[in-house]
């Protein structure tokens, strides 16, 4: 569903990618992962057409992005990180202008509307300005927005970057039902929960390259199913294969030590040596 | 299973789209555009043509007949501008202008929204100023010339505004647009006192700013002539040179 093939970006001061290539199947959640800088809004802006690759080519639902743009855009719906929703405007003003701007007609879009604020929970409040919503309403209409066009594939940037935990749930819910429904989704996010209670599979990216890619369990069993922290300055972490071993390091310490399940962090540690958070 | 909608599009779609969010917010702020369109001209014709033009005449006309079509062209050509004001919020502060990129819509169709909804502000603020008019006493002749005048001008500035604004990198630069391109143009342009009263060498330059062709051509329609088909020319030139020029550089805006 997207494709992409030795996908770079140069900006004048740093080169923010350095030849991607993404294989995201049709119907899956499709996780990137990495730290704030590692690139994964770069590659939204070059997938969705906002920013030009310097080199490599990019394809969309089987449509070329270079040339086929009108095609390749019309499969792809974007929440983007920051909210450009017209706040003075309503949220059904922002998803008709949408509607509109798609070529959808009057009929369609109405029906359409209807059903995703409805199912965005957002429909007793869909004629309020957008700025008087709190901002988990502002991000249910961003995704509603993204998904008025029927979109073959969703791109969410850390869509729930800066909500609380328990609306950050909500909109999690929210994106297993996009997915069960179908819709191939390409996530960017960097938190570790969010990608391993959402994604089919994940990439790990570290400064414009991508280090690795599989489904969550596949990342973090290759370390082991259980951790074992030094609580020390929490950097030192031995991995183990049962619950057994690890509680059985831990007692053999005598202490000063934190058992936990082997984390997505962990695998991007292990292949970085970096954290993500 | 998700549905593709049609793609088949020409390449002018979308732009209605762009047109009519740019007139939902023009009706949400609607008293206060009103306003502020009212303001200035209001002070002009106290300042100028009561003030200090009372009884001062301009081509056997009072001052205030002369005044009212050059204050017309000014705010037209203020008000279409001033779309790069808002495209530039739009884009710097709220990142509106990235939800019209990520859209399957040519550069053609997003210039011609956006340039369309500054020629209505401009025309909006053409017919604020007619009203402005009335409680001094000035009705003049506001035909079919009159209005293609003013919807030239409109449209020339409203794509110069679009132009502009894909090119600056920030709202500082916009200001300094409004402080060196339209303040100096509204000043000298027409609109205050007839520019063959100039030297010779500072009419020649003044004559090729499309305000003093819109001033003037306004300006003779209101009296019931034909404008002057130079001025109707260089308003068209310019209406259609402008808006190329903003086709072109909405790629410019992208990274």
């Amino acid at each position: 569903m997207i494709r992409t093939r030795g996908l770079r970006k140069v900006y004048p001061t740093a080169t923010a990618l350095h030849g991607i290539d993404l294989d995201v199947r049709e119907g899956e959640l499709f996780a990137y992962l990495g730290p704030n800088g590692a690139g994964k809004t770069t590659t939204i802006r070059l997938l969705t057409g906002l920013a030009m690759p310097t080199s490599g080519s990019m394809r969309i639902a089987g449509h070329d992005m270079a040339s086929d743009t009108v095609r390749a855009k019309m499969s792809c719906g974007v929440s983007p990180q920051a909210v450009n929703l017209d706040r003075e405007l309503s949220a059904a003003q922002n998803l008709d202008i949408h509607g509109r701007m798609y070529g959808m007609v009057p009929a369609d879009r109405k029906e359409r509307m209807d059903r995703l604020l409805r199912r965005t929970g957002v429909l007793e409040r869909a004629h309020e300005p957008v700025e008087r919503l709190s901002g988990g309403y502002q991000r249910r209409v961003l995704i509603a927005r993204a998904l008025m066009h029927r979109p073959m594939v969703l791109f969410l940037d850390e869509p729930t970057v800066g909500l609380d935990p328990s609306i950050r749930r909500d909109i999690w819910s929210l994106v297993r039902e996009i997915r069960e429904e179908g819709t191939t989704i390409f996530l960017t996010t960097h938190y570790i929960e969010e990608a391993e209670h959402l994604a089919d599979r994940v990439a790990l990216l570290r400064e414009g390259r991508i280090v690795d890619v599989g489904t969550p369990e596949a990342l973090r069993d290759g370390l082991g199913r259980w951790a074992v922290d030094e609580n020390g300055d929490g950097r030192t972490t031995t991995y183990f294969a049962t619950r057994e071993e690890a509680a059985a390091s831990c007692a053999a310490a005598g202490g000063g030590l934190t058992l936990r399940r082997v984390t997505l962090e962990d695998a991007y540690l292990q292949r970085t040596g970096e954290r993500i958070q | 299973m998700s549905v593709q909608a049609s793609p088949t599009r020409g390449p002018l779609a979308g732009s209605g789209a762009v047109f009519w969010r740019e007139m939902l917010l023009l009706r949400k702020r609607s008293r206060r555009y009103v306003a502020s369109m009212a303001v200035s001209p209001l002070l002009y014709m106290t300042a100028f043509a009561y003030a200090v033009g009372r009884g001062v005449e301009v081509d056997g006309r009072p001052y205030a007949a002369f005044l009212i079509p050059g204050l017309a062209a000014m705010s037209a050509m203020m008000q279409s501008f001033s779309i790069g004001s808002e495209i530039n919020v739009a884009r710097f502060y709220w990142k509106v202008f990235e939800e019209f990129q990520c859209a399957p819509m040519t550069d053609l169709a997003y210039a011609l929204g956006e340039v369309a909804a500054g020629a209505v502000r401009g025309l909006l603020a053409v017919l604020v100023i007619i009203l402005v008019g009335l409680p001094f006493g000035i009705v003049l002749h506001y035909g079919p010339w009159f209005w293609l005048a003013a919807a030239l001008n409109s449209i020339a500035f409203s794509s110069l505004g679009t132009g502009l604004a894909m090119i600056v990198r920030g709202h500082q630069d916009q200001m300094l647009l409004q402080t060196f391109v339209i303040t100096p143009m509204a000043f000298l342009g027409g609109t205050f006192f007839p520019v063959d009263r100039l030297p010779s060498w500072l009419g020649t330059i003044i004559d090729l700013l499309p305000l003093t062709h819109a001033a003037r051509a306004m300006r003779e329609a209101a009296f019931g002539q034909t404008p002057p088909a130079m001025s109707m020319a260089v308003l068209g030139a310019s209406a259609l040179i402008f808006f190329m020029l903003a086709h072109r550089v909405v790629r410019k805006a992208r990274d």
